[in-house]
């Protein structure tokens, strides 16, 4: 293991302000966030239907925000073909919604309730990740 | 007042994943390459959040109601069953091939890069298919 790119402060900034987001919509609306939840069910259910929708749209509008006040333009890298693309998409779709959550619905809302669920399903994701990272490195 | 709320915590948390850069996959990655050229960021992005909502979690849940609802709404599912773990790998493995997961993916849909709705449409098409089964 050799550490590269880490960067502490901005990693906590953010982190910072996704809790508070979470804990917001909790205290305000008594809801837990999930991104695959709110997006999946406003796909197929009516309820809070509208919610989910504002939630979805704040999300996007949050980084266009963000680097009209800050002037930043925001770089992304993504390397993969079309058909790792097409193929990662439907496993986190079909995985998040058969294990009822995702890095923000497990990994930060069930453990801050300390569900033990939520605990055994963040530590399969990140080890299966990390695995699928060593294996795509030796491919 | 709660779809007010709704906006702005999706704001708080977009605004959130640009500062941790968790909104590139490139830098998720990262964090998944652990037996190689290493970054905790994302690491650190989750303490950050769990230092704010765990305590505020705790010491609001015995409150009777939230402020612009009738009913908090909290999962009681506690058993931990294979659709539990088959659903965490899968989600795993699209995780460490792309570096995207729901939230970085939507947020990302902002810069209109085509790689990255690519996936957002797959991925709602995989929420589709789990739904059916």
């Amino acid at each position: 293991m050799n550490i590269v790119n880490f960067t502490p402060v901005s990693a906590l900034t953010g982190g910072l302000l996704i809790g508070l987001s979470v804990i917001l919509f909790f205290i305000l609306n008594g809801r837990m966030t999930g991104i695959s939840g709110i997006a999946s069910n406003f796909l197929i259910s009516k309820d809070n239907r509208i919610d989910n929708l504002l939630f979805l749209v704040g999300l996007i509008f949050g980084p266009l925000i963000y680097s009209y006040f800050t002037s930043q333009k925001i770089e992304i890298s993504i390397t993969n073909s079309l058909f790792l693309l097409i193929g990662g998409g439907l496993l986190v779709g079909l995985g998040t919604k058969i294990s009822g959550g995702c890095t923000s619905g497990h990994g930060i809302s069930g453990i801050s309730r300390f569900s033990l669920r939520s605990i055994i399903a963040t530590m399969t994701f990140m080890i299966v990740g990390i695995l699928t990272v060593l294996i795509t490195n030796i491919l | 007042m709660n779809k007010i709320v709704s906006l702005f915590c999706g704001i708080i948390f977009g605004i959130g994943l640009v500062i941790s850069e968790m909104i590139n996959p490139a830098k998720v990655l990262g964090f998944l390459n652990l037996f190689g050229e290493w970054d905790p960021s994302l690491a650190f992005v989750m303490i950050g959040a769990l230092v704010v909502s765990t305590p505020l979690f705790h010491l609001f849940k015995n409150k009777e109601k939230p402020i612009f609802s009738s009913s908090f709404s909290i999962s009681n599912k506690k058993e931990i069953d294979k659709k539990l773990i088959i659903g965490s790998i899968l989600f795993g493995a699209g995780w460490g091939l792309v570096g995207l997961c729901p939230g970085p993916a939507i947020a990302s849909i902002a810069l209109l890069n085509m790689s990255s709705v690519t996936f957002v449409i797959a991925m709602f098409v995989g929420f589709y298919i789990a739904k059916l089964s």
